[in-house]
C-alpha cells in the first residue's frame, strides 16, 4: 500500500508527463501482482469499491478523538480525506506485524456489505499508516484527482513494456483488472492477450496539420475534401449485441451519450464526429458543452441537446473488416450502410467538391456552419491505417483568431521554467470611455520562443505591482503595460469568467511590444465573435 | 512567588524582572539570554549577549564579530546567577547550539524551551526535558496533523528520485542554518557520497558546522563558472528556499524542486509553492512530540507560544493541565 501512497503521491505533484511516465513505469516495474494491476484499475477509473460518505468519514474520526481538535485540524487542512488520514489515532503501541497491501485493501474493500463498510474502513485505517490511509481513503470516496488521465496510463504501459499505445488501446476494453495477463504480455512472459471480448476499440487513422507548400506537391484529384466538424471524434461499435460508443483515446463514453447509443442497433464499426442537435440543423460549440463532463444526463438535458453522429468511415460492416480497403471503396459500403440507420442519429459527412485548391481554400475561408474549423483532405486510395502516418490524410484547419490582450498576471512555470514566469493571465479592456478597466478573458503558457520567454519574464520582474505565492500581477493600464497577440480557436460563453468568455486553445502568437495598452481590443470584439 | 512575576511578555520579548533580563528578545536590550542562533531569536545590537557557545559563534559570523559589546559564552548544565536569579542552559536538540533556557528562583522554576525537537538529529544535541513548574513551550506545529515521519524515510525518497531522474537535478530547499545541514548529513548516512552543491548562502554555516566536527562530506559551490547546466546533471543541490524561484536557479538542467519541511505534511503548502518532492524534514517538534514532551517536564502550566496555540491549549484542559497562550510578538510563524 505504501508503494501506491507514494505513487500517488509523486504524481499529483508532478507536473510534467515525461516525469509522470517516468514514475508509472517504475511502478509497474517494481511492484508485483496484483497490486500493480489495481493500481493501474485505481487510476483508469475501473476499480469497483462500494463509496463511502465524507460525513461518514467524519463522524468514524470524531468518534476516535476530540471532535474540537479534529475541527481546528480541518479548518487548517482544508481536505477530509488528508485531515482524516493525519489525525486518525493509532493505537498507543500497536504496530501491525505487516502494513496491508493494495490488494488487501481492495479485497477487504470489496467484500464489505453496505453495514459493515464503515467498520471495515475503520479497521484498515488503523492498520495503516499515514500515507497508506490517504491513499485508501481515496479509493473508498472515489477520484484520486491526481492528473493522471486513463491515456496516460496507456501509454506509461506502452513504455513500460516497450509497444505500441495503440496495441493497448484496442486490447483495453477486454481485459479486467488486475490485468495480470496484460502486465505477463508486456513483460515478455506470454503472449499477447486475445481479443476474445466484442465490440473492441481499433485505433484511430489522425491527420497531419497541413503544412506551407504541401499542397503544392499534391494533385486535387488523389484526394476527397469534407468539412472538419468541431465535435468529438468517436468510434462507435457494435458487435453481437455488445455496443459501445468509444472517444478518439478509446475510452468508452457510451454512459455520457445514452440516446446515441440507444441508437446503435447495427453491426458495424463506425468511425465519425459526435455533434448535437439534429443532422439538419446542427448544434454549434457552445451546444455540445452541455452534454461534455456531466455526471448524470437528464432526460430533459438529452431532449434539448439531442446527440448525434456524423459518419465518415466505416471499418468494419457486418463482421467484415474494411481497413485495407481503399478510402473511396470504404465510402461507397458507408453510404449504402448508413441508409439502414436512424436519420435522426446517424448522417454522412458531405463531401467538398473543389476543382482546385485555391476555390478550397476559399472554402476553407469562409465555412457555411459555425461548427466547421477547416477542412480535411482524404487520400481516395488510401487504407484506414492506425496512427498519424504522413501523407494520407490532412487537416486544413480554418486560421485562428486572434486578439491584442494585455498582460495583467504572471504565474511561475514548473519544472525547466520554474525560475521564470511562464504562465500568463491576459485580459482586454472593458467598461466606458475614460473609466476603462481590464477584465482577464484567458491564460497561456505557449506560443512564444525561449528568447520570448527571457523578455516577458524580466518584463514580469521590473514591473511587478503585487505578488501572491507564485503569481505577480504587473503594471497593466492605459498608458503602461505589455501588449500580446493572442491567438486562439474559439470561444465559449462562460458563467464562470467575469468576462464571460472563455477562449479555447489560447497561445501567445506575438509580443507586441510597439503597441500601447491603450490600444488593445475591447471585450465586444469578443462578444461580437460569440455572438457569430 | 507568581510565575508571572518571574517571566512574562514585554514588547522586547520575554523579561524577567527579579534578574533583568530578557530571552531571545526581538529588539535591542540590555541583556539578552539567546536560545538558537536563528535570525528572529537571535538578534544584533544588544548590549550583552549571553549565549552557548556555538550560538555565539553562529551569531558572529551571521551579524560579525561586533554583535554584541558584551559575550558570555553559558556551557550546558552550568549555573549562571544573574541578580538572585539562576539560569541553566539545557540542550534543546533544536539546531546546533540551541538550548532552552531554565529560569529558577524562590523555588519556581522556569523552562523556556525556544524551539525544539525530539527527533534525533546527528547535527546537534539531543533534548533535554527538564523538570519544572511552568514550560514554555513553542506550537509551531501545535495541531494533531503535523506529524513527522522519520527522517530517513524522508531522504530515502529524495535518493530514490535521484535515481529515477538521472537526467535531471535535484533542488533541496532547506533553511541556511541547522536544515542544510541536516539535510546534508542525512545525505551521507543515507549512502550519498557524491559532492553537494551548495547556495552561496550556506557556505559559511556549513563550513562552521564541520569545523564542529559534523562531516557534511564534500560540499561544492553550485556556481556555472567551471562549465555549463550538464555539470549539474544528476546533481542535488542544496539551498535557501526563496534561491529557488529566483534566477540564480536557472543554472540547472529541468530542476526538480524539493522542499524539507514541516509545512510538506500538507499537500496544498507544496502544491502552492510548486514543489515537486516535499521532504518532510523539521526541526520543531511534531503534534506527537510536543504533547509527550509537555508530560515529560511534569510542569503543572504550560504558556503556549509562537504558533497554533489553541490547540495545545485545548489538548491541556483536555488532559487538565493549566494552559495558556503567551502572546510574544515579532517570531516567524512561517518558520522551518
Amino acid at each position: 500500500m505504501n508503494r501506491f501512497a507514494e505513487l500517488l503521491d509523486r504524481l499529483v505533484l508532478t507536473p510534467s508527463r515525461n516525469g509522470k511516465l517516468t514514475l508509472l513505469v517504475d511502478y509497474f516495474r517494481s511492484v508485483e501482482d496484483p497490486d500493480r494491476g489495481l493500481a493501474l484499475a485505481a487510476i483508469t477509473g475501473d476499480l469497483n469499491i462500494a463509496a463511502v460518505k465524507p460525513a461518514m468519514l467524519r463522524t468514524l474520526v470524531t468518534e476516535r478523538m476530540d471532535p474540537v481538535l479534529f475541527g481546528y485540524s480541518y479548518d487548517y487542512v482544508g481536505d477530509l480525506a488528508e485531515t482524516v488520514s493525519l489525525v486518525w489515532p493509532q493505537t498507543p503501541g500497536h504496530i501491525p506485524n505487516r502494513e496491508p497491501t493494495l490488494g488487501d485493501v481492495v479485497a477487504k474493500l470489496q467484500a464489505a456489505s453496505r453495514s459493515d463498510g464503515p467498520k471495515v474502513l475503520a479497521g484498515l485505517l488503523d492498520s495503516a499508516g499515514i500515507s497508506a490511509r490517504f491513499a485508501i481513503i481515496k479509493l473508498v470516496t472515489g477520484g484520486l484527482r491526481i492528473g493522471v488521465s486513463a491515456r496516460l496510463a496507456k501509454q506509461a504501459l506502452a513504455d513500460f513494456g516497450k509497444v505500441d499505445v495503440a496495441e493497448i488501446e484496442e486490447l483495453w476494453h477486454g481485459l479486467t483488472p488486475p490485468y495480470i495477463e496484460l502486465f505477463a504480455w508486456l513483460e515478455g512472459k506470454a503472449d499477447k492477450p486475445q481479443k476474445t471480448a466484442l465490440a473492441l476499440f481499433s485505433p484511430v487513422m489522425l491527420s497531419n496539420p497541413v503544412g506551407d507548400g504541401d499542397l503544392e506537391k499534391l494533385d486535387p484529384a488523389d484526394y476527397a475534401a469534407e468539412w472538419k466538424w468541431d465535435g468529438i471524434r468517436v468510434q462507435a461499435v457494435c458487435e453481437g449485441g455488445v455496443r459501445r460508443l468509444y472517444s478518439r483515446t478509446g475510452d468508452d463514453v457510451s454512459g455520457a451519450f445514452p440516446d446515441l447509443a440507444e441508437a446503435m442497433n447495427f453491426s458495424a464499426a463506425l468511425d465519425g464526429e459526435l455533434l448535437v442537435g439534429e443532422p439538419a440543423a446542427t448544434g454549434t460549440f457552445s451546444d455540445l458543452q452541455q452534454r461534455l463532463n456531466r455526471k448524470s444526463v437528464t432526460p430533459k438535458i438529452q431532449q434539448q441537446y439531442p446527440a448525434f453522429m456524423r459518419c465518415y468511415d466505416a471499418l468494419q460492416i457486418d463482421g467484415e473488416d474494411l481497413r485495407a480497403l481503399p478510402f473511396a471503396e470504404r465510402r461507397k459500403r458507408l453510404e449504402t450502410f448508413i441508409k439502414t440507420l436512424d436519420p435522426s442519429r446517424f448522417d454522412l459527412s458531405p463531401f467538398v467538391e473543389f476543382p482546385d485548391w485555391q476555390t478550397l481554400e476559399e472554402l476553407r475561408r469562409a465555412p457555411p456552419h459555425p461548427i466547421i474549423e477547416g477542412v480535411m483532405l482524404k487520400r481516395w486510395d488510401s487504407p484506414y491505417v492506425a496512427g498519424r502516418p504522413k501523407g494520407p490524410w490532412f487537416k486544413w484547419k480554418r486560421d485562428p483568431h486572434t486578439v491584442d490582450a494585455v498582460l495583467m498576471y504572471a504565474q511561475r512555470g514548473h519544472g525547466k521554467r520554474s525560475s521564470f514566469y511562464s504562465d500568463y493571465t491576459f485580459g482586454v479592456w472593458s467598461g466606458p470611455e475614460g473609466a476603462e478597466e481590464l477584465v482577464p478573458v484567458g491564460k497561456a503558457y505557449f506560443g512564444f520562443t525561449d528568447e520570448e520567454l527571457k523578455q516577458i519574464d524580466k518584463f514580469v520582474r521590473d514591473n511587478t505591482v503585487e505578488r501572491f505565492g507564485p503569481v505577480r500581477s504587473v503594471r497593466a493600464d492605459r498608458k503602461q503595460g505589455l501588449v500580446l497577440e493572442v491567438a486562439f480557436e474559439g470561444l465559449n460563453r462562460s458563467t464562470r469568467h467575469k468576462s464571460g468568455v472563455a477562449m479555447r486553445f489560447p497561445r501567445i502568437s506575438r509580443l507586441r511590444w510597439d503597441k500601447p495598452t491603450a490600444e488593445a481590443d475591447r471585450i465586444e470584439t469578443l462578444q461580437a465573435l460569440l455572438d457569430r | 512567588m507568581r510565575a508571572s512575576d518571574l517571566l512574562h511578555p514585554r514588547p522586547e520579548g520575554l523579561y524577567c524582572p527579579p534578574g533583568d533580563f530578557f530571552i531571545d528578545p526581538v529588539r535591542p536590550v540590555n541583556r539578552a539570554l539567546i536560545t538558537h542562533g536563528h535570525s528572529d531569536h537571535a538578534r544584533s545590537g544588544h548590549r550583552s549577549v549571553l549565549a552557548t557557545q556555538q550560538t555565539l559563534d553562529i551569531m558572529g559570523l551571521r551579524y560579525g564579530e561586533d554583535f554584541a559589546e558584551a559575550r558570555q559564552a553559558a556551557a550546558l548544565g552550568e549555573t549562571i546567577t544573574l541578580n538572585d536569579v539562576t539560569v541553566t542552559f539545557h540542550p534543546a536538540g533544536h539546531v546546533l547550539g540551541s538550548a532552552q533556557i531554565a529560569v529558577e528562583h524562590k523555588g519556581m522554576r522556569i523552562v523556556a524551551s525556544g524551539d525544539y525537537k525530539r527527533q534525533k538529529d546527528a547535527t546537534c544535541l539531543p533534548f533535554e526535558p527538564v523538570k519544572c513548574d511552568v514550560f514554555i513551550t513553542e506550537a509551531t506545529f501545535g495541531l494533531p496533523v503535523f506529524r513527522h515521519p522519520p527522517d530517513t524515510e524522508e531522504i530515502a525518497r529524495l535518493l530514490k528520485s535521484a535515481a529515477q531522474f538521472p537526467e535531471r537535478s535535484h533542488l533541496v530547499g532547506a533553511y541556511a542554518l541547522g536544515k542544510a545541514q541536516r539535510v546534508m548529513r542525512l545525505l551521507r548516512d543515507g549512502g550519498y557520497d557524491k559532492p553537494i552543491y551548495i547556495h552561496g548562502a550556506l557556505t559559511k554555516l556549513s563550513e562552521y558546522y564541520q569545523s564542529q566536527g559534523i562531516d557534511l562530506g564534500t560540499l561544492e559551490p553550485a556556481t556555472v563558472d567551471s562549465g555549463g547546466k550538464q555539470d549539474f546533471t544528476g546533481a542535488i543541490v542544496v539551498g535557501p528556499p526563496s534561491a529557488f524561484a529566483d534566477r540564480w536557479a536557472r543554472r540547472f538542467p529541468d530542476p526538480i524542486s524539493c522542499f524539507a519541511s514541516g509545512w510538506m505534511r500538507i499537500r496544498q503548502r507544496a502544491k502552492q509553492g510548486g514543489v515537486e518532492l516535499p521532504l518532510i524534514i523539521s526541526d520543531h517538534a511534531d503534534w506527537d512530540e510536543l504533547i509527550a514532551t509537555i508530560k515529560e517536564t511534569g510542569a503543572g502550566e504550560i504558556w503556549v507560544t509562537h504558533g497554533r496555540e489553541e490547540a495545545l491549549v485545548r489538548w491541556c484542559d483536555l488532559e487538565g493541565i493549566a494552559a495558556r497562550p503567551l502572546h510574544l510578538v515579532g517570531y516567524e510563524d512561517e518558520g522551518d
